[in-house]
């Protein structure tokens, strides 16, 4: 069953004619992901062959969407386009708009999660600077990597796209459900709260891995809802507990502001919550196994 | 990136925000003609992207050019919280009655955005919101409606500005609006916005924080940062990376650390910091994300800023191959120390290297085969960190 994408995703690419939308469909397609098209007005009617298959070129996600039942898109648009490639993609009522971008202007992201809303949020937004969901052995919509995990039962919701391949590498043995990298700039669109409640009504999910960073409330914000709504055991991580305060950590949105968003006070609401966090992510991931064991 | 006073002071001029008359110097003498200018008095204030400046004695009054010049010169060198003073903004004094407070901010919490506004200006507004919370109004503002002339009117109402003044509130935090959607800032806050003697209002101080991946509609902003030439080792470690496009923080270490990955390298200095406490508590030297690549002449690159750091006693590169695989960045990091022997540079700090992930066994064996003398392997990111702590504790 999985969480949000599975193997009966449609899945199409807004962008899949530049470098990284290239790069990129060739590895979801070798993931065995349902690419069904592509969207690039300048190149509508023609098509991309990825060693062999040949993946047609729409004019916009509507005409796409109509011509092949397409249900998630993946966006690779550059920044300055970006607000419009989701707006795009929210007017065609699309299910789900995975934003991989990284480096959109916040008051564009706060743009079109307003414009979402006001559309009453038929469109799910994954991201933007994330690196996609991936639902093992079906589908997998973004960066990635498939080959480093296998299908499983645990369910992992993330900021940071290279502590997630590390937690789907230590925890390989086990396998996943799905993983969603919900990305790291200050405004994003799925959270850890929407994954949460996912997979707690998930019935293929046993455990779930939570990972935060430093930066606004949101792991405290999950660790109230983890209280009142998760009754699947819950494993935690956060990075940042040496990062300064005022300095932007690499992602947007990672930023100690005065005495708000600091790591200690994630921890201590998740441990509150009853969730278990682990010092490293090897702790972590020991902690998951014996989560699962015991 | 957040302005300086005098910046952002501009920049609400340039919105027609009422704001006084100010120059911005950079030498003493500068100060006496400006002050002339300025009608022969003026408030010399410290130009510093830090709080707590008057307390420090970085505003003082100039009661003439004269001593214009000679605040100019005390203040100008200071130190203020490890913040060299490089320049002071001359300003025209103004005869204060009230003090409030107004901003226009990113509320994270509800991917919106948020205004602020207060009759208690002039002190710390986080003061004014543990103390007296109710004294501090809160309005969200819907980003694609924004803020309209009835919204301005909600906002100034909701803080219990006098009657007589709401009209001309209601007009600056429109403005105020202006600068923080035309500006793409993240915020926009005047502390104290004054009501005068004679009841009109005027933002004395300003601070505005742009976000820089707007910059490809903001041709203006570059000259902004530019002028944050900060002196200091610190500063001049920040500057040389981001010439080379690298993502990098300077801290106050000696474990010098090269990543993949924002979340990972954050990770990393965690992990080394608890391994410092095993090794004379040693901490991370710096935040450095090299991203997904990892080719020769990033890691190169990265070397080479870490290298430069003379706290750094030693160097942990922390890779978990996802889409590059180790085997490649295990080639990168070889082809780095020849590139960087051929540019001269001595690399004399122990490197403590950790690749996991995709072809780990691979790309270990590249490492093991080049046999770089200051270079040795530890499979774990925790082991790697005690090896590395425990080097740089020599």
């Amino acid at each position: 069953m999985a969480i949000f994408l599975n193997k009966e995703s449609k899945v199409i690419v807004q962008g899949m004619t530049g470098s990284e939308g290239q790069k990129h469909t060739k590895r979801m397609l070798a993931s065995g992901t349902n690419i069904v098209g592509g969207v690039n007005p300048r190149k509508a009617g023609t098509t991309v062959d990825f060693d062999g298959t040949e993946v047609p070129v729409f004019g916009g996600v509507k005409e796409a969407m109509e011509a092949t039942g397409a249900d998630v898109t993946v966006i690779f648009v550059p920044p300055k386009f970006s607000k419009d490639a989701v707006v795009e993609a929210i007017d065609a009522g699309i299910g789900l708009a995975v934003v991989i971008t990284e480096g959109i202007a916040v008051h564009d992201t706060a743009y079109f999660w307003d414009y979402a809303s006001q559309k009453g949020n038929k469109t799910r937004i994954v991201g933007p600077n994330c690196p996609g969901l991936i639902t093992p052995g079906q589908s997998n919509a973004g960066i990635i990597p498939a080959d480093i995990t296998k299908p499983g039962r645990i369910g992992l919701v993330s900021k940071s796209g290279t502590l997630t391949y590390q937690m789907m590498y230590e925890l390989r043995d086990i396998g996943f459900s799905t993983c969603v990298g919900i990305g790291g700039d200050p405004v994003i669109g799925t959270t850890h709260i929407d994954a949460l409640k996912a997979f707690e009504a998930d019935p293929e999910t046993d455990l779930i891995v939570m990972i935060g960073e430093i930066g606004g409330d949101a792991e405290e914000r999950a660790a109230d809802f983890i209280k009142e709504n998760v009754t699947k055991p819950v494993v935690g991580y956060v990075a940042g507990f040496t990062a300064p305060e005022g300095k932007t950590m690499g992602h947007a949105g990672a930023i100690v502001s005065g005495s708000s968003g600091t790591a200690e006070a994630k921890k201590e609401a998740l441990e509150a919550a009853g969730v278990k966090v682990g010092k490293t992510p090897s702790e972590t991931a020991r902690l998951a196994r014996e989560r699962l064991n015991g | 990136m957040d302005l300086f006073e005098y910046q952002a002071r501009d920049i609400f001029a340039k919105h027609d925000v009422p704001v006084l008359a100010g120059e911005v110097i950079e030498t003493p003498e500068a100060a006496r003609e400006v002050t002339e200018r300025l009608g022969g008095r003026a408030v010399v204030k410290a130009q510093v992207k830090t709080g707590g400046r008057g307390k420090a004695g970085g505003v003082k009054l100039a009661s003439d050019p004269a001593d214009a010049v000679e605040k100019a010169g005390q203040i100008l060198g200071m130190d203020i919280k490890g913040h060299t003073v490089q320049r002071v903004m001359l300003a025209q004094t103004a005869d204060i009655a009230e003090e409030y407070y107004v901003s226009f901010l990113l509320d994270r919490t509800n991917r919106t955005f948020l205004a602020m506004a207060s009759v208690e200006g002039g002190v710390e507004i986080e003061e004014v919101a543990a103390t007296k919370p109710e004294a501090l109004a809160k309005i969200p503002v819907d980003a694609i409606e924004g803020v309209t002339e009835a919204k301005a009117r909600e906002i100034a109402e909701a803080a219990k500005f006098p009657a007589e003044l709401i009209d001309q509130i209601a007009n600056v935090l429109i403005k105020l609006w202006d600068v923080f959607i035309k500006e793409d800032a993240l915020l926009v806050e005047v502390n104290p916005l004054v009501k005068t003697g004679e009841g009109k209002v005027i933002a004395l101080d300003g601070k505005v924080s742009l976000d820089e991946n707007a910059d490809f509609r903001q041709p203006d902003h570059e000259a902004l940062e530019a002028a944050d030439n900060q002196s200091g080792a610190a500063a001049e470690l920040e500057a040389a990376a981001k010439a080379k496009g690298l993502n990098y923080v300077k801290l106050d270490g000696q474990v010098g650390i090269i990543g993949n990955g924002a979340g990972l390298v954050m990770s990393t200095l965690d992990v080394v910091a608890y391994a410092g406490e095993k090794h004379s508590n040693v901490k991370p030297a710096n935040f450095l994300d090299i991203g997904g690549g990892a080719s020769a002449e990033v890691m190169a690159n990265g070397l080479e800023i870490i290298l430069g750091d003379p706290d750094v006693k030693s160097v942990f590169v922390n890779v978990f191959g996802g889409i590059t695989a180790c085997d490649a960045v295990a080639n990168g990091i070889v082809q780095a120390m020849e590139l960087l022997k051929s540019k001269g540079e001595d690399v004399n700090k122990p490197l403590v290297v950790r690749l996991d992930g995709n072809n780990a066994e691979l790309g270990r064996k590249i490492l093991t085969d080049a046999a770089h003398p200051l270079v040795q392997q530890v499979d774990t990111m925790d082991g790697a960190a005690d090896k590395a702590a425990e080097l740089a504790a020599k």
